[in-house]
């Protein structure tokens, strides 16, 4: 199986004001002053690792690991300091469900603004808007603004839309616990059903059985650098273990 | 095999961060790909603004006719300015203001939320610049509306110089995005830019002659309005409504290098800085 995610050597490192500095007036006093000062931070250090079609990773670590920093450089948010990155496929990014929804507009009318925002044409999305909203189960309130939704009904529109299309690779990022049991169950089947397929699935979660339970593979970050990976079980384990200690240690 | 490059299959996308363009081709490129977004966002920007009023996309039209019953009221009932029909002369400058003023605070408004957005999933920042400016033009052509009914009403002919106008909104809208990239990528650094920028747009507004004309500033004073970039853009656009007049070659030159210039120059700072936004939000 060919590599579809790929990092070498990558660091990110974050130049931060030591002071959140927001404001112009602000930032003019204090360079008189010459009281900017800025600390760097390494979000994430010589990262290399490879994740090949069909896998199921689960990224996990602490607060500040960098999880979120890694998803980003993946999903091209983020440009890599130093190194590079490599990704073969469409991805589709399952972070926030809902993010971009505008709560004015109705169903129909913001899946047609989330297909732009993930880079469909107009056309492409009116074209599956109908199977999307079959998917959901919402074709009763489509054309009713979105803000009469409940969260897991605006979940759910999220997630067809974002999986309508084949995507090559699925980046997501603790999202699956929203909506009732059906709905989660009908979000794993279809993503049983791309990875099936042979499409790439990777998770972030603090949850370690819904790593346990999503994916064969896991990654332990700690302060930027891989200190784990491999078979999902012993990376789990190791993590539980290590985290136990450190809660005895505090 | 790692550093080997890899082979680029017909279908899927491949991302390479090693192989990127320069910033602002690449940005360009994405822009382009990511058109149906910048449509998207201008018909939500749309929709969402008329959704809970009454009036819908008529107010787009009413109120500059409100608006240019005061002034005129004020203007030439007050202060007894010798403009001849003066409803047509203030909307034909106005609704070019509006145009530049209204899409500038938009894209400097629009940093939190684009920039939200922007670090959450890929998605070109150009966009909603350029929804920004899209939107402005929805509006300016909406309120050409109002201003024909106020030419038919007060009996002023078309001139067939309207055909011009055309290239008198280009060359404003080229301005306008210059514009719009420079305060996008300033305000997403510094949080207090969109406030200071109304106060700076209120004091331009009465600087560039919209309300009043040209001739009745001080020869002492005149270099204030030759140094103004938006005189020239207001003269563009007005004189082929009120004056019936194609403006001057010079002029048109003039102002369509001012404005290419400072698309440019807009469009370079913006890319060069482009990767920090997420930093500073």
């Amino acid at each position: 199986m060919p590599a579809v995610i790929r990092l070498e050597n990558v660091t990110m490192r974050y130049r931060v004001p030591r002071e959140r500095i927001r404001s112009l007036k602000e930032y003019a006093i204090r360079r008189v002053k010459r009281q900017v000062v800025y600390d760097d931070f390494e979000a994430l250090h010589a990262i290399s690792l490879s994740v090949e079609a069909g896998e199921r990773v689960g990224v996990i670590g602490r607060n500040g690991a960098g999880k979120s920093t890694l998803f980003r450089v993946i999903s091209r948010v983020l440009p890599p300091g130093e190194g590079r990155v490599y990704v073969a496929g469409r991805i589709a990014p399952i972070l926030e469900l809902g993010l971009g929804f505008h709560g004015e507009l109705t169903g129909r009318e913001n899946v047609m603004l989330q297909g732009a925002l993930l880079g469909f044409s107009r056309a492409e999305t009116r074209r599956r808007l109908d199977r999307i909203v079959e998917w959901a189960e919402l074709q009763e309130f489509i054309d009713a603004p979105i803000r009469t939704f409940s969260t897991g009904m605006s979940a759910r529109l999220a997630f067809a839309v974002a999986t309508d299309v084949d995507p090559d690779i699925l980046l997501v990022d603790e999202a699956l616990s929203v909506g009732d049991e059906k709905f989660q169950r009908k979000c794993h089947d279809r993503m049983d059903g791309l990875r099936a397929r042979g499409k790439t699935f990777m998770l972030v979660s603090h949850s370690l059985s819904q790593i346990r339970d999503n994916c064969d593979r896991a990654i332990w970050l700690h302060h930027g650098r891989v200190v784990g990976d491999g078979r999902v079980d012993e990376v789990a384990d190791a993590y539980h273990q290590w985290s136990l200690g450190e809660t005895d240690a505090v | 095999m790692s550093s080997a490059s890899p082979r680029k299959r017909a279908v899927p996308p491949v991302y390479d961060s090693a192989l990127q363009r320069p910033r602002w081709i690449e940005e360009a490129a994405n822009l382009w790909k990511y058109r149906g977004l910048v449509h998207e966002l201008v018909i939500r920007d749309i929709k969402v603004r008329y959704k809970r009023s009454v009036l819908g996309i008529l107010w787009t039209m009413l109120a500059p006719l409100l608006n240019m019953i005061a002034l005129t009221l004020v203007f030439s009932v007050l202060f007894k300015q010798a403009i001849q029909n003066y409803p047509v002369y203030f909307m034909a400058g106005s609704i070019l203001w509006n145009f530049f003023s209204q899409t500038t605070s938009t894209a400097a408004q629009q940093t939190l939320a684009s920039n939200e957005m922007a670090k959450r999933m890929f998605v070109p920042r150009s966009a909603f610049i350029a929804s920004a400016v899209g939107g402005g033009l929805v509006n300016l052509a909406l309120s050409l509306v109002p201003l024909l009914v106020i030419v038919v009403a007060t009996g002023f002919p078309i001139h067939a110089t309207w055909a011009f106008l055309p290239v008198s909104v280009l060359i404003i809208a080229l301005f306008t995005a210059g514009m719009s990239f420079i305060l996008f990528t300033v305000a997403s650094r510094f949080a207090d830019i969109k406030e200071m920028y109304l106060v700076i747009v209120q004091t331009w507004f009465f600087l560039t002659p919209v309300v009043y004309h040209p001739s009745i500033v001080p020869p002492k004073y005149r270099f204030a309005l030759w140094a103004n970039p938006m005189y020239y853009f207001v003269q563009t656009f007005r004189a082929p409504i009120y004056d019936g007049v194609i403006p001057s070659a010079g002029l048109v030159l003039g102002s369509l290098a001012l404005g290419i210039a400072v698309l440019v120059t807009g469009w370079v700072f913006f890319c060069h800085r482009r990767d920090d936004m997420a930093y500073w939000s």
